[in-house]
């Protein structure tokens, strides 16, 4: 059997593998303790992440919480994402990107209209992969809450200015999040073509689970 | 039997009526078109809601499009955390990420816009003598106060924005990302987050204005990252009547986005 050099270094047994087509939503329950990976395959894309508590998902991500925990806006290896309590919920256990974003949000219809004109209003978007992954869950919009993008690079310049730019990930680049409670995992595969996140070509991740 | 002056329901109806008239600092003015020491150019009649919230205080409105509302820092320490939802459709709120991405900044001041989690512009900031304010590391919460609870001495913006939605049917699902007014955080190049504590000079304020019909929510605690025990001092709200943004107004106009936003807000109340 020949290794396969994408799980190198997660700790312990694989209990889930699959791949997540561009543009789809995914979701999935985490254990406490598991480490979950996610796979840039072909490099360049944002995987829009949202993490919700199991035992009471009314507790879920909050991008402030942890901007505040850290005292620094850019997700590296050691960050933990916090809850609306304040509490832990995943930990960034590894990652061989240099930072991941999460003051960006996701786009949505709505706000494509806004950045870049009506004319994208029908194409399809992260909240629309967050409520359609939700949905199972009995969710709605009122779960939705600023996300993280991981392999997405938004600079804050000294003025403040800030935008979305080429990225700075790579095909097979990963991030390992160990998870600190049971927690179910949201994602979108972002399928944003008018900015350069998915470097204007959204591609399939992979997605890996250790127990 | 001892007699008190509250032992029959007589004598506890003529102590409790003594207490009419009583003033405190934080306190509402009742009407708000008694209010006075209003704003250059409001008339005492355009006053919709005038309240001075403690520190440590919170308050609630509904705004309709074209209010004003004029936070002023009293003392120069006040830190106001701020929800806001469509009154309309409350599942419809801030959204803080989109009111950054969208305007190209990750700082507020005047001229920006607060916008909605549906492409919407809710306020315009329309003046702000305040000089930094935060949209990046919200409500303060019991983590940093042991003590937080609504109960306690020391309470936090998380546990005021439960009891204020909770008048609203709301809840936890709804305590969404807010925005800090007066407590600036400017952020380094390696994206470090660095809050300017203050105390700042008293009076300092922001205008708002409403560009569609709101419910906000106001917390009145510490900045989460402010490193001194509980400080905080009483900030007054003051809001009156005014016209909805007109097609020729600079800021609907000053960006394409922003621009968009007030668009699609005024194809909103296309009915």
């Amino acid at each position: 059997m020949s290794e396969d050099h994408t799980l190198s270094g997660l700790p312990g047994r694989v209990i889930y593998d699959e791949i997540v087509l561009a543009r789809a939503p995914w979701s999935h329950v985490v254990r406490q303790g598991e480490t979950l990976r996610i796979v840039d395959l072909e490099g360049n894309q944002a995987v829009d992440f949202l993490v919700y508590s199991l035992a009471d998902d009314a507790e879920r991500y909050s991008f402030q919480d942890t901007i505040t925990a850290q005292k620094n806006i850019y997700l590296r290896t050691g960050s933990i994402l916090r809850s609306t309590e304040g509490r832990p919920m995943m930990t960034i256990a590894a990652t061989s990107v240099a930072y991941h974003d999460t003051i960006g949000g996701a786009c949505s219809c709505e706000s494509n209209t806004l950045r870049y004109g009506h004319h994208t209003r029908a194409q399809h978007a992260c909240v629309d992969n967050f409520l359609l992954a939700n949905a199972a869950y009995g969710r709605s919009k009122r779960d939705m809450t600023p996300n993280i993008n991981f392999f997405m690079n938004v600079p804050v310049e000294a003025d403040g200015t800030l935008g979305i730019v080429d990225g700075i990930s790579a095909p097979g680049l990963y991030v390992d999040l160990r998870a600190e409670m049971d927690v179910t995992v949201v994602v979108s595969n972002c399928p944003q073509i008018n900015n350069p996140c998915n470097g204007f070509n959204p591609t399939p991740v992979r997605m890996i689970v250790v127990a | 039997m001892t007699s008190s002056s509250t032992s029959t329901p007589g004598a506890a109806r003529d102590h409790a009526r003594a207490m009419a008239g009583t003033r405190v600092e934080a306190m509402p003015t009742i009407p708000a078109t008694s209010a006075t020491d209003l704003p250059d150019g409001v008339e005492a009649k355009a006053v919709i809601w005038d309240e001075t919230l403690a520190a440590g205080g919170y308050g609630s409105r509904r705004l309709n499009r074209g209010a004003r509302l004029r936070l002023t820092d009293l003392y120069g320490d006040a830190c106001v955390s701020m929800l806001a939802f469509n009154a309309e459709q409350t599942v419809e709120r801030l959204n803080v990420a989109d009111t950054l991405k969208v305007q190209w900044n990750a700082y507020l001041g005047a001229g920006r816009l607060l916008l909605s989690d549906m492409g919407r512009v809710m306020f315009s900031v329309v003046e702000d003598a305040a000089g930094g304010h935060d949209a990046l590391c919200g409500a303060s919460n019991t983590v940093g106060y042991g003590d937080g609870q609504d109960f306690a001495s020391r309470p936090t913006a998380r546990e005021r924005f439960l009891l204020a939605l909770a008048r609203y049917g709301l809840g936890r699902r709804d305590v969404h990302p807010c925005i800090n007014w007066f407590k600036a955080v400017a952020i380094a190049d390696d994206g470090a987050t660095e809050l300017q504590v203050g105390p700042f000079a008293p009076g300092r304020f922001v205008t708002l204005r409403a560009e569609m019909d709101v419910i906000i929510v106001l917390a009145n605690c510490p900045h989460v990252l402010d490193p001194r025990d509980y400080t905080v001092t009483p900030v007054r709200a003051t809001a009156w009547r005014g016209l909805p943004t007109p097609e020729d107004d600079p800021i609907r106009n000053a960006t394409p986005e922003g621009l968009r936003a007030f668009q699609n807000v005024e194809d909103y109340l296309a009915r």
